[in-house]
């Protein structure tokens, strides 16, 4: 089966609006995605006939309000098949699922030790490393990545040593589209029981991801890169890490027994999760994942593939463009340089043309300049966006670039 | 002319295209026809931060008149760089730190640039307010 998106389109409102008096081409879904009614109305739903504080009243409200909660998280749970809902921690998103790993980690890394990370993470998946190495008087390392932005898997098997602690890497890079051979590089880091964080930002909403097959100890990703509200994300950790490590926040409901002197925690997964949640978030993010589902991620990943190699073709016929990141497995992102045009130059008038792309280093300012550049223009595909949008954009970068040459 | 009177000029200049495209067209001329500061000054010491696109921005004092000159990397922030310093370059900083400043506004381009790089805008424009004010400050101190 394949993807009606002409008909799946009606379901994202924003994509009718003009930008510029010009029909909005957005291919900006690795900075964000556009939300589907699915998810506005769970949201609405929430708050007009469901919310109340969770795990605290007995009144019915909150009992609803509570399984709704328990419910999405065990959605989530079984969306990346992790082993129970217990794995699930509800975060504000894939930056504070990296911070909070790195910061549990702090008594787990000591002065010499390692963590290893590549060369093409996000600042989110390198600077919680780095600063956890700076204060703990750490060494950061980096696996390089070859001339197409392929991680070099010869290097990562020798960089992994007795003293590494910690293998933080992304699934897809936000930049190069690369997808990492996160199964291979974890069954490595396995060999010497080294743990492997996942940032799994720019995946969840292209690839289909199972935690348990590629056997990672954590997964970090962000709702609203996946169709969903922003401000919720998700920390998957295996069971036995999270049991062993020690809660970070404190208050609410991670909370056991309380008195002056001492207090007890909560079981997992409320250990890590202290505060009122964001509970709307939560089940905008399970609405916005059963949309996945319900479509298929394979249908999706076929869609964008079929919308990246088009887009691929094109760009690569057009005179003076240079395609940044040319991995043999690659999904959703497309970032070119234009031969002595500023990447800023160009995102400004093709915004003039209701294109909508990013300019600059993306957040991952390293791999950019790894490529000898100040900034790239990036174009990122979603579930809704069509080869008619591919044309319009590419007649849009040619007739800014006769303008700027 | 005075500040108000040049940007008034550039206001009526800009009246004349209707289309954004014609706007962004010119703004792109004016960008290519700089190179506005000397190469010595184009070094991170007067990098302008708050801007996508690297400004360099210099000035000094000749005659209590404030000369600025700037460049950037990229050609529109380059063609707004240039209205810049045509608009307020060669006045005394008592009159670049009165001044209000309009016209990006009027000329319909402000609406037409991204957050990004309105804030480096902005930045621009404080950075000018900025030196006028160093200048006021070190005269006034040789006045006393």
């Amino acid at each position: 089966m394949s993807l009606n998106i002409g008909q799946l389109r009606k379901d994202f409102p924003i994509l009718a609006r003009k930008v510029n008096g010009k029909r909005l081409v957005y291919f900006d879904n690795a900075a964000t995605t556009q939300k589907p009614v699915q998810v506005i109305e769970r949201i609405k739903h929430y708050y007009t006939e469901e919310n109340s504080n969770v795990h605290r009243g007995v009144h019915h409200l909150s009992q609803l309000a509570t399984d709704k909660y328990e419910h999405a998280r065990q959605f989530v749970a079984s969306y990346i098949h992790a082993g129970s809902a217990k794995e699930i921690i509800f975060t504000r998103g894939t930056t504070e699922s990296v911070n909070v790993v790195a910061s549990l980690f702090q008594h787990l890394i000591g002065a010499g030790d390692e963590v290893l990370i590549t060369a093409m993470e996000h600042h989110s998946n390198l600077v919680p490393w780095q600063q956890l190495c700076r204060q703990q008087q750490a060494v950061l390392k980096v696996v390089p990545i070859n001339e197409k932005g392929e991680l070099d898997m010869t290097a990562l098997k020798n960089m992994i040593t007795s003293k590494t602690r910690m293998f933080a890497l992304a699934h897809v890079s936000n930049v190069l589209g690369t997808i990492n051979p996160v199964g291979e590089a974890v069954k490595l880091a396995r060999k010497k029981n080294i743990p492997v964080l996942v940032d799994g930002a720019q995946a969840v909403a292209h690839l289909p991801v199972d935690v348990t097959g590629l056997d990672c100890d954590f997964y970090a990703f962000s709702a609203h890169k996946a169709y969903g509200p922003m401000g919720i994300g998700v920390l998957y950790g295996k069971e036995e890490w999270l049991k062993k490590l020690p809660p970070y926040q404190f208050g609410g409901e991670m909370v056991d027994q309380v008195s002056f002197s001492e207090t007890t925690f909560n079981n997992l997964p409320y250990k890590f999760e202290a505060g009122t949640p964001n509970v709307s978030g939560v089940l905008g993010m399970e609405a916005a994942l059963k949309y996945i589902e319900e479509k298929g991620i394979g249908n999706v990943r076929d869609h964008e593939d079929e919308l990246l190699d088009f887009a691929t073709r094109k760009l690569s016929k057009t005179e003076g463009i240079k395609i940044i990141g040319e991995a043999r497995e690659k999904t959703a992102v497309l970032s070119f340089v234009v031969n002595g045009v500023h990447p800023y130059d160009l995102g400004t008038l093709l915004d003039q043309m209701g294109v909508a792309v990013r300019t600059g280093y993306h957040c991952a300012q390293p791999v950019v300049e790894s490529f000898g550049l100040t900034g790239t223009v990036r174009a990122s595909f979603g579930i809704y966006n069509t080869l008619e949008e591919v044309d319009v954009f590419v007649d849009a970068l040619k007739k800014s670039i006769a303008l700027l040459k | 002319m005075t500040i108000q009177e040049k940007q008034q000029a550039v206001i009526e200049e800009f009246s004349i295209f209707e289309d954004w495209l014609d706007k962004y067209a010119y703004l792109i001329e004016l960008g290519k026809e700089l190179p506005l500061i000397d190469e010595k000054y184009k070094t991170n010491q007067f990098l302008i931060s708050g801007c996508q696109s690297r400004v360099w921005m210099h000035a000094e004092l000749k005659d209590g008149k404030m000369i600025i000159t700037a460049d950037s990397d990229a050609v529109i922030t380059k063609g707004i760089v240039s209205l810049l310093t045509r608009v307020f370059s060669g006045f005394s900083p008592d009159e670049i730190l009165e001044a209000d400043f309009v016209f990006l506004n009027t000329i319909g381009l402000k609406d037409h640039l991204s957050p990004t790089r309105a804030n480096g805008l902005q930045s621009m424009m404080k950075q000018i307010k900025l030196y006028a004010k160093v200048f006021q400050l070190k005269s006034n101190k040789k006045s006393e």
